[in-house]
């Protein structure tokens, strides 16, 4: 496959258009994903703020982080007050169970010792009811969202997990990755029908999703709780979602090391063969076959995949986004007879080009460009020269869609032009029907649009 | 029940009960969410519609994906503001430093997109690790021959206003580095619109038919080449006084250009923004043509505007926005649609400013300086409003509670500026609050 990422604009030294997004943005949907726990920055107002409105305008939810405001004293004597004040002042304000601490490029780069505070802290309010703290450095010049959202995963279990208890369990745990809110619910609702207890971290499938309400919530309802997380290491397994996780940032394979929790590493169950490999594992945990509900889907996928193959042989497809994300999309397209022209992420683990598994005897491993690292600049001029059909990812390619005049399929994060980004359903059989009558509908209509004709009959 | 943090009491007034005078113009309290933004936010929001130029956000990538193309400010010609460019520092660069990437990168952007001037914000982090961004920039220019001016937008060294400081500095140095030969006596320059929706073409057409030059609308669809001159013109008229009214300060003291504050929010404000203008001129002619505009404009209006005003008589609203003269001036624009302002806060409001909100509201408002969240949600339900005015991250405070809502914030994509702006924003007002959808809504 393509591996050269020399471009023109790439001469260039500097990025344009990131087609990623900073460490503590992940650590914040993590935190919002804890029973609940208050995200607290420890940095310059800013990081929490623009975060916030970055998150909120995808979701369409409030959602509170908390600031240690740093000051320019902060800055040269070190932010131990800004940092205790923060945490009174969310106690006072939020009266959270767990406060989530995430380090700002500033903070990490001025050596501030977190867990030295917190200690002081703690060791000061001895006595009293004091919330979990758990701290996650996310230095913005260090990896992307991505990397936030996996190291607060991990933060959150090797702080609350203890000593193992041994009690006969057939808990799982599952680590689903930075999937949408509907996704998360789709998984519960898998889980429960195969008749599995389990602990999911995070779960923001409520706080980030939630129903109207009467009253304003400080936080908003739902989130893994507590005591789930610190007894994960009871549990008989770990699923985790997302192949590109390295061993460091994994917390399943912390559970794996430390407790001997047997870790499934799964791609994002994108398409038959992912789905089919994350149901084959509960069928193998839970001890039961397929529930009838879930087969009737994957046989209408099937039938769906075979009324629609004609719209889509051979079209181009450019895919960019979260690497495990990009992935499965990927991997899916290769089902349905697209070709991935384009296989593009802001992400930079090295490992995109492994798991893209071209099994279609239909496509030369030289048609697909597989980008690593890259900003939108880049993405554009190569799509450009190689005039895709359509481009599917989150909001920020709508410049190319619109600059090409393609359909443009809005998945994962950030969706800001379209309401719903928190409703799309990407995963499992449901969520690939959901991404292939979408995808095929896109292509309909355009051909339907620039026809001269306009048959209301396809 | 939500408190109000001891640090903050003094930034919480209640008209008619208390009688101190609001604290403001102080760092948010750690802990406390505050909705301000920092001192970057403030310089790149006042810069970023300058279309022409090259916007660069040296440091980590965070600062400047989150900024990347979130503003309605148009332009009528070049679009270079729409694009977001970073020197996406790692950690190698934070060990040795990141002049040379900078540098490299000024040089490769500046030959490929041909700007008319560069702008480098510094972050955070540029704060710490000790770059010289301002010899950089001088090597830069020196060899592009335009002009690449070092924004000191730290974030952590200050608040947002500090930010609004760091950019009136930078556009300073451009002013006067071009000719002002061809400027005439009735010519002025708008500082503080940022051309959201298309606002500043709206207003431009009003001063041209007044018979008023505008040589640099500054931010609002802004070009390099007019700010250098706008040391030429007769007036500065300041709107958003918050963000600029440092600089028309400074020209003031430099140029001896006179400066007024204007509103274009509203129907009295925006007529006196014209009035006042014509009246600094005292000809006959702009006079007579002012007049005349503001006649015939207000009667296009008016009879929809009252249309509007029956359905929502005696309605009440919140408002919390970033400056206070814009506050001051949507208290008035709802006055005119029948409702009353029962909640009314902002994030960088001074003490005359506050004074002046305490004087125009009525008996019981809250007035509150840097809010959060939670005291916000608090207000409103406790006052029972059925409109929110604020911005992105206002909105689903109300929206959860079912309360309508009006964006009047950097993002908005409606022009609410001028008389047809106020028709607008009586659309929108009356959309939101009207709308059929809150008789589902389960809050008591």
């Amino acid at each position: 496959m393509n591996n050269d990422n020399k471009t023109k604009e790439k001469e260039i030294k500097a990025t344009i258009n990131a087609c990623k997004l900073c460490s503590p943005l992940g650590a914040s949907i993590v935190f919002r994903g804890v029973k609940n726990a208050m995200p607290l920055i420890h940095g310059g107002q800013g990081c929490s703020t623009y975060i916030r409105r970055y998150i909120i305008s995808h979701f369409k939810e409030p959602m509170d982080i908390a600031s240690s405001s740093f000051t320019e004293e902060a800055t040269v004597f070190g932010g131990e007050s800004n940092l205790i004040t923060g945490i009174e002042n969310v106690i006072k304000q939020y009266n959270p169970e767990l406060i989530g601490i995430a380090t700002s490029c500033l903070s990490e780069t001025i050596g501030e010792d977190i867990s030295l505070y917190v200690n002081k802290y703690l060791r000061n309010n001895i006595g009293k009811d004091n919330p979990k703290i758990v701290h996650v450095a996310t230095p913005s010049y260090s990896g992307t969202h991505i990397d936030g959202f996996h190291k607060s995963v991990k933060a959150i279990i090797e702080t609350l997990v203890k000593e193992k208890i041994n009690t006969k369990s057939k808990k799982i745990n599952i680590l689903p990755g930075f999937l949408s809110p509907a996704d998360l619910r789709y998984i519960k609702e898998v889980l429960e029908d195969f008749d599995l207890s389990f602990t999911m971290l995070p779960d923001y499938s409520e706080t980030l999703d939630a129903p109207i309400w009467d009253e304003y919530k400080k936080i908003p309802e739902g989130g893994t709780s507590i005591d789930q997380i610190e007894t994960m290491n009871n549990s008989v397994a770990t699923i985790e979602f997302g192949k590109t996780i390295s061993n460091e940032f994994s917390g399943a394979f912390f559970l794996e090391e430390k407790f001997g929790i047997k870790r499934f590493n799964l791609g994002f169950p994108i398409g038959i063969k992912e789905t089919d490999q994350f149901f084959n594992i509960l069928e193998k945990l839970s001890g039961l076959s397929t529930p009838n509900k879930h087969k009737l889907v994957r046989g209408r996928l099937i039938d769906s995949y075979v009324d629609g193959h004609k719209y889509l042989f051979g079209k181009k497809a450019v895919v960019y986004g979260e690497e495990d994300l990009v992935i499965g999309i990927t991997n899916f397209l290769f089902e349905i007879g697209i070709i991935p022209i384009i296989v593009a992420s802001g992400g930079n683990s090295g490992k995109l080009k492994d798991f893209i598994q071209n099994n279609g005897a239909y496509i030369s491993n030289n048609e697909i460009n597989i980008l690593n690292g890259v900003d939108f600049s880049e993405i554009e001029e190569i799509a450009f020269n190689l005039k895709p059909d359509l481009i599917i990812g989150n909001s920020k390619g709508y410049k190319i869609a619109r600059k090409l005049n393609i359909p443009h399929i809005r998945v994962g994060f950030p969706i800001h032009d379209r309401i719903g980004g928190q409703r799309i359903l990407h995963v499992g059989y449901n969520g690939t029907q959901n991404l292939f009558d979408s995808i095929t509908n896109a292509l309909i209509e355009y051909k339907q649009e620039n026809s001269p004709v306009g048959y209301s009959y396809i | 029940m939500i408190k109000i943090l001891e640090e903050r009491k003094e930034q919480v007034f209640n008209k008619g009960k208390d009688s101190f005078e609001i604290s403001c113009d102080k760092k948010s309290a750690s802990g406390s969410v505050s909705q301000r933004a920092c001192v970057f936010c403030g310089s790149r929001v006042v810069l970023y519609p300058i279309a022409d130029a090259l916007h660069i956000v040296h440091g980590p990538v965070g600062c400047a994906v989150y900024t990347w193309d979130i503003r309605g400010a148009l332009s009528s010609g070049p679009e270079l503001h729409r694009l977001s460019f970073s020197t996406d520092l790692t950690e190698i660069d934070i060990i040795h430093g990141a002049e040379k990437k900078l540098y490299e990168s000024l040089i490769g952007l500046i030959d490929y997109y041909k700007p008319n001037a560069c702008f480098v914000y510094s972050t955070c982090i540029i704060g710490v690790i000790g770059d010289d961004v301002e010899a950089v920039c001088k090597k830069v220019s020196n060899e592009k021959f335009i002009p690449v001016i070092p924004v000191h937008s730290e974030g952590f060294k200050g608040t947002k206003k500090d930010g609004y400081k760091a950019a009136c500095e930078a556009l300073f140095k451009l002013i006067g580095t071009g000719s002002a030969n061809d400027v005439g006596k009735f010519s002025i320059n708008i500082l503080g619109d940022f051309n959201i929706a298309g606002e500043i073409w709206v207003i431009k057409e009003y001063y041209k038919r007044m018979g008023i030059e505008v040589v640099s609308a500054m931010t609002g669809d802004g070009r390099v080449n007019e700010i250098k001159k706008a040391h030429g013109a007769k007036l500065n008229v300041v709107q958003c006084s918050g963000s600029m009214t440092t600089l028309a300060k400074m020209m003031k003291e430099k140029y001896g250009i006179p400066f007024i504050r204007v509103s274009y929010f509203g129907i009295d404000d925006m007529a006196n923004a014209l009035y006042d203008v014509a009246k600094f001129f005292g000809d006959a002619n702009i006079l007579e043509n002012t007049k005349k505009l503001v006649k015939e404009e207000i009667l296009k209006i008016m009879p929809e505007i009252n249309f509007y005003k029956e359905k929502l008589q005696g309605k009440k609203a919140a408002i919390y926005v970033g400056g206070a003269f814009k506050a001051i001036s949507l208290i008035k624009a709802l006055r005119l649609l029948g409702m009353e302002t029962v909640v009314v806060g902002t994030q960088t409001g001074n003490k005359d400013d506050y004074n002046d909100i305490k004087d125009i509201a009525l008996e019981g408002t809250i007035i509150v300086d840097d809010t959060n969240p939670l005291e916000l949600s608090k207000f409103i339900k406790e006052k029972d409003v059925s409109l929110l005015i604020g911005g992105v991250k206002e909105r689903p405070i109300a929206y959860k509670l079912g309360i309508g809502f009006c964006d009047h914030n950097h993002e908005r994509k409606e022009a609410l500026a001028g008389f047809i702006g106020m028709l607008n924003f009586a659309k929108e007002v009356y959309g939101t609050v009207l709308s059929p959808v809150w008789e589902f809504i389960p809050r008591k």
